[in-house]
């Protein structure tokens, strides 16, 4: 089964906010927010809303700032 | 040899311009400077004798038949060695020149059976041919025995299981040698002993098997006797017709000439008009096509309602109406969303557009993929970033320009033999290597090869030695300024984030293992040393950061200015004969036929109006993601074209778990394989030797796949599709796979100048091919990239989290071996599997010994996430705490041991890095605890 206990759309989330990580918040969630509207397919990307709606653990803080600029056109 | 003939010129041609008048046997001919009289005769239309000459190889000047009188000239000097000259005038057919030849051919004769009515070669003998040529009659010394001494007892070698060695028809012409020297670059065989004891041998007093032979059979084709002949024509007879067609398994996709007795194959003969691979071939291509004819082949479509009854064999009517309505009331009952289907790199493109077509326009969504998604989707993502499209930038030919060499995380001489052969000419002629991987691949040092620089780095490290580069670059003044200030953007941003110390040699050299001083000298000798070439495999981009490390790869070619010429590039190689062309015919979840993403109106409204159908416009599931929502309960149905994702995905158990959980499970495949134990419907698929269609191969190259037998499923498998399609109410038909070109072609403006009659017209063609480049695009990006400026990427290096730990203390890195292809199930089923019967575990003697481990024992190879059995083999190339193993055999199912790490950017998996454990296995602990137990014998008892 799946090597790791994180739903694989967090998962997935910080591996991608950790690539921009070096850049201002506000330039790499734009650029994280991209990404996922850009490859994911829009169920995962409900999922990752639901989860930061919930509280976000264990979600990048970029990754939770990428959610709530793809919020208004994913929900 | 080879039965239906493309002309011999005799010797290889030569670059420039013809600039050099002569005439042959009064003919006027011109030539460029350095062309042979041989082939300068041949132009004029002058067949001169020959033996020792064939045009692949360089001229050797032995047997003496090509022999002419040059006005001016003492003697009579052989055509094959003696260059042009201008105002030279050339004689071939004298009497004096007929003497010689006869004389010549009557010591051949005089030591060769002459037992041609019976021999394997018959009608295809150049020996047989030039004694008719040249009027040979009678043979003073008499033969064989009469002659006195002879060799016509020597052995016959018949260690190979795909050709046999006849010394006692060898005429010592070495030509068998200069193949293996010259086209395949392993320098296997040779000339063994003198003057009459002369006689080819594969190295010192072995059989062909024994030896360093890699069965790529340019020695049969060179052979201009039955010396060395294919076990198949012996068998067979002599084949009475012949079909171009394209290989179906690496992404070199190498031209051939199927060779055929009525619907029997008998031989795969390289085409020397292929584009690919200009007549050359490796064991799989030449000889692995057993496995079309193999009586596992499922041959009728079967059925069965649950993965716990026994198939039932259907007709092709019950098959299509069942998975017609079983996936209609999936959708009903969960949703659109709820089915899929994953397209395969070893179909067709027009296999392949059908496919993401139906997924697009019948199931109305783009839960689509392939199985690129495991291999090249970094390259698709690192590409199109930077450069604007996802392609490798060369032809194969770019090569034999290149001044420096680097080859990351690929191993060419297993993966890609064919290309690896141009790549040694190269080598051997002075281009320096850089060799960027953890494994000490065979390339690193073979004979008059040696790597300037193999830069041993730890798994997983991949963009911390790019990077690494990078800085030296741009810290000591290499940037090619002229290059980056007109065609590239970003630049500064880029220049002040690689720059800084963090990506320093120095700094990372603790993390990479790499000496500092190395990186900083290749460096310099890929920057400097004119034409700068990058080749690059899977060891890049199945990584947690395969799509970074591609921008990182693409960002060292820009800084120096080493792409849109020939001789330099970002090459991909691709694993399957069909990956790019998979991947250009849209089967990625987000993009369109042509790399066109889903939400760009302009190109869904071009599919929408011919189509017919509103599509969606956000991306569909990845394979991964598929996985996860089967899982999760959301994705219900999936059709698996051509792909056995239960063997070669990672993670095995987690896939599994997901195929078990679907409600519908379709497999289109050759066998019942891995996958298709999860199957409710199994549709037969077809053979490359039964396809109408096109691959793709990674240079871009277009080639045919000629059907060279009819379907013996009845079906070709696109026709399955459409019906499919029909039977869910939409209306998909084609008369032809010619006409699904045609519309590939009308929709997609890459391919706008491509169909069927073009490709049987010009052979094949590398997109572009439109109006802008009717003839095709050998080389991209030549004054400005595809998205206009190219781009620099910051590149951050981010470690894997898969970590080596105490109880996981070694790193798994997984890969092929060259007799071997993927999951292995077409050549498991062939006589390949006498070269590798079995996956085996590669790892340093330091690692075994400290594990009571020795060579050959079985152990037990665990992850986090599973374990297997595997026998295990002690071998220096290794690096201390790294091991390797292929995943050809099911019964191994080295995917047991990977994890569900994968690239941020494209959920490819990183099957280059697993934390593992070995110990022996607990049988083999028995046994030798068994011998532990045994009195040790003595010499007195």
């Amino acid at each position: 089964m799946s090597t790791s206990t994180v739903p694989p759309h967090v998962r997935l989330a910080n591996d991608v906010a950790v690539q921009f990580a070096h850049r201002p918040l506000e330039v790499a969630a734009a650029a994280v927010a991209t990404h996922m509207r850009d490859f994911w397919e829009p169920r995962m990307t409900r999922a990752l809303l639901a989860h930061v709606a919930a509280g976000g653990d264990a979600l990048d803080p970029v990754a939770v700032r990428a959610a709530q600029l793809l919020g208004p056109a994913a929900s | 040899m080879t039965l239906l003939k493309e002309p011999d010129f005799g010797t290889p041609a030569r670059e420039g311009a013809a600039t050099v008048e002569l005439t042959v046997d009064g003919v006027p001919v011109m030539v460029p400077p350095g062309t042979s009289v041989m082939r300068a005769a041949k132009h004029a239309g002058v067949d001169v004798p020959k033996l020792c000459a064939t045009d692949s190889l360089e001229a050797f000047g032995s047997c003496r038949l090509c022999v002419v009188e040059i006005d001016g000239a003492r003697g009579t000097p052989a055509s094959c060695t003696t260059p042009v000259a201008p105002g030279m005038v050339v004689r071939t057919q004298t009497e004096r020149l007929g003497k010689l030849r006869r004389g010549v051919m009557e010591l051949y004769i005089s030591d060769h059976p002459l037992d041609c009515l019976t021999c394997s070669a018959n009608g295809d003998c150049e020996l047989q041919d030039m004694a008719g040529v040249t009027g040979l009659r009678e043979v003073r010394y008499g033969s064989g025995v009469e002659a006195g001494a002879n060799h016509m007892d020597a052995p016959t070698d018949t260690s190979n299981p795909y050709f046999d060695f006849d010394a006692s028809k060898c005429i010592a012409c070495s030509r068998c040698v200069r193949a293996c020297d010259e086209v395949q670059g392993t320098l296997a065989l040779t000339i063994e002993g003198r003057g009459f004891d002369s006689k080819v041998a594969a190295g010192a007093g072995v059989s062909f098997m024994e030896s360093d032979c890699v069965s790529c059979g340019a020695c049969v084709q060179a052979c201009p006797t039955a010396t060395l002949q294919e076990k198949s024509v012996v068998q067979l007879g002599m084949p009475t017709r012949s079909v171009v067609t394209t290989c179906a398994y690496c992404g070199v996709g190498c031209s051939f000439k199927a060779e055929l007795r009525g619907d029997e194959l008998v031989r795969m003969v390289p085409y020397k008009d292929g584009g690919a691979n200009e007549g050359h071939s490796c064991v799989k291509g030449r000889f692995a096509f057993g496995y079309a004819s193999h009586p596992d082949r499922v041959l009728s479509p079967m059925l069965r309602e649950s993965i716990a009854d026994p198939w039932r064999e259907v007709s092709w009517e019950e098959a299509i109406g069942f998975t017609a309505r079983r996936l209609r009331e999936i959708q009903a009952e969960h949703g659109p969303g709820s089915i899929g289907a994953i397209t395969s790199s070893r179909t067709t493109n027009e296999e392949v557009y059908v496919v993401q077509k139906m997924v697009r326009a019948v199931f109305g969504n783009n839960n689509v993929d392939t199985c690129a998604r495991v291999c090249h989707s970094p390259t698709g993502y690192g590409l199109k970033q930077t450069f604007g499209t996802s392609a490798g930038t060369q032809d194969f030919k770019s090569v034999a320009k290149a001044d420096v060499i680097m080859v990351i995380g690929a191993n060419p001489t297993d993966g890609h033999p064919v290309f690896a052969s141009r790549m040694k000419r190269r080598l051997r002629q002075g281009a320096k290597l850089i060799v960027i991987d953890p494994r000490r691949i065979d390339l690193v040092r073979s004979p008059h090869i040696e790597a300037t620089h193999h830069l041993q780095l730890a798994p997983g490290t991949n963009v911390a030695v790019v990077n690494a580069m990078a800085h030296v670059i741009v810290t000591e003044g290499l940037v090619d300024r002229a290059f980056v200030q007109e065609r590239c953007e970003d630049v500064a941003a880029w220049e002040a984030f690689i720059a800084g110390p963090e990506h320093s040699p120095e700094a990372v050299e603790e993390i990479t293992g790499v000496p500092a001083a190395e990186v900083r000298a290749a460096a310099r000798l890929y920057a400097e040393a004119g034409n700068g070439a990058i080749y690059y495999g899977l060891g890049v981009t199945e990584h947690s950061q395969g799509s970074t490390m591609v921008m990182g790869m693409a960002n060292l070619a820009m800084a120096t200015g080493n792409i849109g010429r020939d001789g330099v590039g970002i090459n991909p190689l691709r694993g399957q004969n069909n990956v790019q062309g998979a991947c250009d015919m849209g089967s990625f979840p987000h993009e369109l036929p042509g790399y066109r993403h889903v939400s760009d109106d302009g190109a869904r409204d071009v599919y929408e109006q011919l189509w017919g159908t509103p599509l969606l416009d956000e991306p569909g599931l990845r394979i991964p993601n598929m996985f996860d929502s089967a899982i999760d309960g959301s994705f219900r149905a999936l059709f698996v074209q051509g792909e056995d994702i239960a063997q070669s995905d990672p993670n095995t158990q987690h896939v599994h778990a997901a195929l078990a959980a679907l409600d519908l499970v379709v497999v289109q495949d050759l066998f019942e394989n891995e996958t298709a134990k999860f199957a409710h419907v199994l549709l037969p698929g077809t053979s490359f030797l039964e396809k109408d269609g096109t691959f793709t191969n990674a240079e871009r190259r277009i080639n045919r796949v000629r059907p060279v037998m009819a379907p013996k499923t009845g079906k070709q498998e696109w026709q399955i599709i459409c019906e499919i399609a029909q039977a869910m109410g939409y209306p998909m038909h084609y008369d032809s796979s010619a006409q699904i070109m045609d519309e590939i072609a009308l929709t997609t403006p890459t391919f706008a100048g491509v169909s069927f009659a073009h490709l049987d017209r010009v052979g094949s063609v590398q997109w572009p091919c439109n109006e802008a480049s009717p003839g095709g695009t050998p080389i991209m990006h030549q004054d400005e990239f595809v998205r206009g400026k190219g781009r620099f990427v910051e590149t951050v290096y981010v470690p894997t989290r898969e970590r080596s730990t105490r109880k996981f203390p070694l790193i798994l890195t997984t890969g092929r071996i060259l007799s071997q292809y993927n999951v292995g199930a077409q050549t498991r089923r062939t006589a390949n599997v006498a070269w590798h019967p079995e996956d085996i575990l590669e790892l340093h003697p330091h690692d075994g010994e400290v594990r009571g481990i020795n060579d050959g024992d079985m152990v037990t190879l665990s992850s986090r996430v599973g374990r297997t059995t595997l026998r295990a083999v002690l071998a220096e190339r290794m690096p201390v705490g790294v091991c390797y193993t292929t995943f050809h055999h099911p019964v191994t199912g080295a995917n047991v041991i990977t994890t569900d790490n994968s690239d941020w950017a494209t959920n490819c998996p990183e099957y280059k890095v697993t934390a593992v454990q070995v110990a022996l296995s607990p049988e083999q602990a028995a046994v030798r605890e068994d011998l532990a137990q045994q009195p040790v014998a003595t010499a007195g008892d």
